[in-house]
C-alpha cells in the first residue's frame, strides 16, 4: 500500500501572468509592427531568442562559457537547409513545420558527438577548446563546398508539399507564426529545464564542482547532458533560421556568430532566465538597425559591452531585478531623481562621445563626399576647429557631471541597501 | 631533401613566433588565472604600430618602441579593467578582455582600414640567408647569400633559398626567450614574480606589491606579443584579421602544451609550426593513395567529396585536429600536470 502525500501548492499566479504576457506579445507583434521590415526583424528576434536562452543554458546555468555556439545552430540549419532541398526534389516527405527538429536532431548529434571532447574540460580550458573546435567546423565548411555549398552557400524554396490548412509558408506572416510558436514553446520547454533535477544539479556544478562530486555525481557527464540539450534547443534555431531565409552559407558556423551569441547573451544577463530574451531582442535591433545606422556599431558594442562587464555583470536583466527589489520595498521612489540626473549626464556623455566617433568615421571613410556630415539631423563640418573644441568640451562636462551624479547615486545606493536590511531585521523580529 | 631543410627552418621560425605569443599567454594565465583573449589584438597593435613607426623612425628602433607601448597598453588595460572585474571571478576577467578584442578590431579598422598596410620586411634583411643547392654528382651544398645564379640555373640542379627575414625572426624570438628565461630564473625580479605566482598572500605579506606585479606581468606578456607582431607582421600579412586568425592557433598551442606550462607551450608551438609548414607541401589525399595502389575510389563514392580532400587543404584545420586528439588521449596536454 501506498502512502498518499497530500501537497499544497499554491498556484503561481505571477508566472501564469508572465507566460501569458510572453505569449500575447508573440501573438499581437506583428498586428502592431505591421511594415516589412518590422517583420523580418520578429522572425529574427523569434529565432535569437532560441539560440541565446539555449547558449544561456551553458553560460548562465552550467557556467560553461562557449566560444562556438553557432557550429551547433549553424549545422542545424544545414541539416535542415539539405532536408528542405531533398522534400522538395519528391526524395522525401517531411512537412516544412517540422524541419525545426530536424535542425535540432542535427544539432543534437553534433553537440553529442562534440560535446563528448569538449566537456571534459571546464572553465577557462573549456572556452579555448570550444573556441578551437569552432574554427574546426568553420575551416571544414571552406573545404566541402558539397555539404556546406562553398562561396554562395545551400538555397532552397520552402514552399513545398501539399499546403495545410492553407498553410503554405509563403507569406512573412505564416512564417513568423511557426517562429513564434516554436519560440513560445522551446522557451516553455527550456525554463522547464531549469526546474528539473538536472537542472538544479547544473547550477551546483557550475557553483561549487567539487561539492557536486562529493555527493556522488559525475559533473562531467552533468555538463555532457547539459551541452546536449542546449546543441539540441541551437538547432531548432538553426532550422527555423534556414526556413526563414530559405539560404545558408558558411557565415552560420563562423567564430563571429559565436561571439555575438555570447555578447548579447551576457547584455541581456546570464544570470536571470529571461536576460537572454533581452539579449536576442537587442542582437536583432543591433546587427539590423544599428548597423544601417552608423558604420561604427562594432565600435559601440564593444565599448558598451566593455562597461557592462566592468559595471554591470549581471546584465540588463541584473540591472531590472535589482530595481525591482528597491520597488519591492517602496524605496524606488527615493531614487528617481538621481536616475533622472544619471540618465541626463549619461545622455552628454553619450552624445559627445558620438560625435566624435562619427566625425573620425567621416574623415577616414566618406572623406570624398565633402567635409560636411550630418548627425542626427544636425549638418557638422568635420574639419571645422569649432566642431571639435566642442564636442570635446561636451565630453568633459558630461563626463565630469556624470562622475559627481555618480558618487551621489552610489553613496543613495548604499544607504538604501542599509535600509533594506534593517527592514528585513524588523520583519524578523516581529 | 633540400627542400625539406628550407621547410623545416621556415617551420622552426613560425614555430618560435607562436611560442613568443603562446609565452605570454601561458604566463598571464598561471600567474594570474586570466586568458588573455585580446591576446592577439596586442600581437596586432604590434604590427601597426611597427608600420606606423617604421615610416619616421625605422624599423630598428620601432623594434624595440612599438613592443614598450604595447605593453603600456596592457598594463593600464590591466590596471584600469582587468582589475576591477577580478572580484567576479575568471569567466567576466576573460569576458572583459572578449570585449577589448571588439574594441581594438575596430579601432585599428578605422585608424589603417580594413585591407592590409603595406608593411614590409627592411631592406638590409631583405634577400636571402643562405642557398641550399642540389648539384648532380655533388650532392648537396650549402652557400651563403643568394647562391651562384649559373650554379642554380644549370640543368639538373637545384636551389632553394632561405629568407634571411626567417632566420632573424627565429633570432629575435630565441634571443628573447633565452632572456625571459635568465629574467624569471636568475633575477630578484624573477624570483618575487615566482614567488608571487605560487604564494600570492605570502608575497603580499613580505612587503611585495603584488597587484603591482600581476599589472608587470601582464604588461610584459602583451609586449611579447607586440614583439612577436612586429616581427610577424611584415613576414605575413598585416590586416585586421590577422589577431582572429592566430588567436585560435595559440589557443590551441597552449592546450596541446599543457595549460600553465612554459616547456608544454614551446613544444607545441614548434610542433604546430612544423605541422603547418609541411603541410601546405604534401599533396596526397586519400583518393590519390588508392589510385596508386591501383584501387581508384569511385567519383560518385558518397564519401569522395571527404576523401579527395589533401593533406595540404587539409592545412588549416590540422591544428585542431591535433587539439581533439591530444584532448580525447592525453587530456592534460603534452607536457601539463594538472588536471581539471
Amino acid at each position: 500500500m501506498t502512502d498518499k502525500m497530500y501537497t499544497f501548492r499554491p498556484l503561481n499566479v505571477g508566472r501564469i501572468v508572465l507566460w501569458s504576457l510572453f505569449a500575447i506579445v508573440l501573438l499581437v507583434a506583428p498586428k502592431v509592427f505591421d511594415s516589412s521590415l518590422s517583420m523580418t526583424m520578429l522572425t529574427q528576434m523569434g529565432i535569437a531568442i532560441i539560440a541565446c536562452l539555449s547558449y544561456n543554458m551553458l553560460l548562465g546555468q552550467g557556467g560553461m562559457l562557449s566560444f562556438g555556439h553557432a557550429v551547433y545552430s549553424g549545422l542545424g540549419s544545414f541539416a535542415a537547409i539539405h532536408v528542405l532541398n531533398k522534400v522538395s526534389e519528391g526524395a522525401w516527405n517531411v512537412p516544412v513545420s517540422l524541419l525545426p527538429l530536424v535542425g535540432g536532431v542535427a544539432g543534437l548529434l553534433v553537440s553529442a558527438l562534440l560535446g563528448s571532447i569538449t566537456t571534459k574540460k571546464s572553465g577557462t580550458i573549456f572556452a579555448m577548446i570550444t573556441l578551437g573546435i569552432g574554427e574546426l567546423v568553420f575551416s571544414m565548411s571552406l573545404m566541402l563546398p558539397e555539404f556546406f555549398g562553398g562561396e554562395g552557400g545551400i538555397s532552397s524554396n520552402r514552399m513545398v508539399g501539399e499546403p495545410f490548412m492553407g498553410i503554405t509558408f509563403g507569406p512573412e506572416i505564416q512564417v513568423y507564426y511557426l517562429i513564434a510558436v516554436y519560440t513560445f514553446v522551446c522557451t516553455v520547454l527550456m525554463f522547464a529545464f531549469t526546474q528539473t533535477p538536472l537542472g538544479r544539479i547544473l547550477n551546483a556544478v557550475r557553483d561549487n564542482p567539487e561539492r557536486v562530486e562529493f555527493i556522488g555525481y559525475d559533473t562531467q557527464r552533468v555538463r555532457y547532458l547539459a551541452f546536449m540539450i542546449a546543441g539540441f534547443f541551437a538547432g531548432i534555431a538553426g532550422g527555423l533560421y534556414a526556413i526563414n531565409f530559405e539560404i545558408v552559407t558558411a557565415e552560420v558556423v563562423s567564430a563571429h556568430r559565436s561571439g555575438a551569441y555570447l555578447l548579447f547573451t551576457f547584455l541581456g544577463g546570464a544570470l536571470f532566465f529571461f536576460g537572454p530574451i533581452i539579449g536576442a531582442v537587442m542582437m536583432v535591433l543591433a546587427t539590423v538597425l544599428l548597423s544601417e545606422m552608423t558604420k561604427a556599431w562594432l565600435l559601440y558594442l564593444g565599448i558598451f559591452f566593455l562597461v557592462m562587464v566592468m559595471y554591470a555583470p549581471g546584465g540588463i536583466s541584473g540591472l531590472i531585478m535589482m530595481n525591482l527589489r528597491l520597488a519591492a520595498y517602496g524605496m524606488l521612489r527615493r531614487l528617481w531623481t538621481s536616475y533622472l540626473a544619471l540618465a541626463g549626464s549619461l545622455l552628454v556623455v553619450l552624445t559627445a562621445v558620438a560625435v566624435i566617433v562619427e566625425m573620425v568615421y567621416h574623415i577616414k571613410l566618406n572623406e570624398a563626399l565633402g567635409p560636411e556630415m550630418s548627425f542626427m539631423g544636425a549638418t557638422i563640418n568635420t574639419h571645422g576647429v569649432d566642431a571639435w573644441v566642442g564636442s570635446v568640451f561636451l565630453l568633459i562636462t558630461g563626463v565630469g557631471l556624470f562622475e559627481l551624479v555618480r558618487r551621489q547615486f552610489v553613496h543613495q545606493w548604499g544607504q538604501i541597501q542599509e535600509d533594506i536590511e534593517a527592514e528585513n531585521l524588523r520583519r524578523q523580529m516581529h | 631533401m633540400e627542400t625539406f631543410f628550407v621547410f623545416a627552418l621556415n617551420g622552426l621560425s613560425y614555430g618560435l613566433l607562436l611560442f613568443m605569443l603562446s609565452s605570454g599567454l601561458t604566463l598571464i594565465f598561471s600567474m594570474m588565472g586570466v586568458l588573455n583573449f585580446a591576446h592577439t589584438s596586442f600581437y596586432m597593435l604590434g604590427a601597426y604600430f611597427a608600420y606606423a613607426l617604421t615610416g619616421s623612425i625605422g624599423f630598428f628602433p620601432a623594434l624595440i618602441v612599438a613592443p614598450l607601448l604595447v605593453g603600456a597598453l596592457g598594463a593600464a588595460f590591466e590596471r584600469y579593467s582587468v582589475r576591477k572585474v577580478h572580484p567576479y571571478g575568471h569567466v567576466p576577467e576573460l569576458l572583459v578582455t572578449f570585449g577589448l578584442s571588439y574594441v581594438v578590431l575596430e579601432v585599428v579598422r578605422l585608424i589603417w582600414g580594413p585591407a592590409n598596410v603595406d608593411y614590409r620586411v627592411p631592406e638590409a634583411l631583405d634577400g636571402a640567408l643562405f642557398t641550399l643547392a642540389n648539384i648532380q654528382g655533388h650532392g648537396l651544398s650549402w652557400f651563403a647569400g643568394a647562391g651562384d645564379a649559373a650554379i642554380c640555373a644549370a640543368a639538373g640542379n637545384s636551389c632553394t633559398q632561405f629568407p634571411m627575414y626567417r632566420g632573424f625572426m627565429a633570432m629575435v624570438a630565441l634571443a628573447m626567450l633565452v632572456a625571459l628565461w635568465l629574467l624569471l630564473t636568475r633575477t630578484r625580479i624573477g624570483l618575487i614574480i615566482q614567488a608571487a605566482l605560487t604564494h600570492p598572500e605570502m608575497t603580499q605579506s613580505l612587503g611585495h606589491n603584488v597587484p603591482r606585479v600581476m599589472m608587470g606581468v601582464f604588461g610584459g606578456g602583451c609586449a611579447l606579443a607586440g614583439l612577436a607582431g612586429v616581427i610577424g607582421g611584415n613576414a605575413f600579412v598585416t590586416e585586421p584579421n590577422m589577431a582572429a586568425s592566430v588567436g585560435a592557433i595559440i589557443f590551441v598551442v597552449v592546450v596541446v602544451g599543457g595549460m600553465g606550462s612554459l616547456a608544454g607551450a614551446f613544444l607545441a608551438s614548434i610542433l604546430i609550426g612544423l605541422i603547418q609548414t609541411f603541410a601546405v607541401v604534401i599533396d596526397v589525399s586519400v583518393v590519390s593513395v588508392m589510385e596508386k595502389l591501383g584501387n581508384p575510389v569511385a567519383f560518385d563514392h558518397w564519401a569522395y567529396p571527404i576523401l579527395k580532400i589533401s593533406v595540404s587543404q587539409m592545412a588549416p584545420i590540422l591544428p585542431y585536429l591535433l587539439l581533439v586528439l591530444i584532448l580525447i588521449f592525453r587530456p592534460k596536454g603534452l607536457l601539463g600536470t594538472r588536471e581539471e
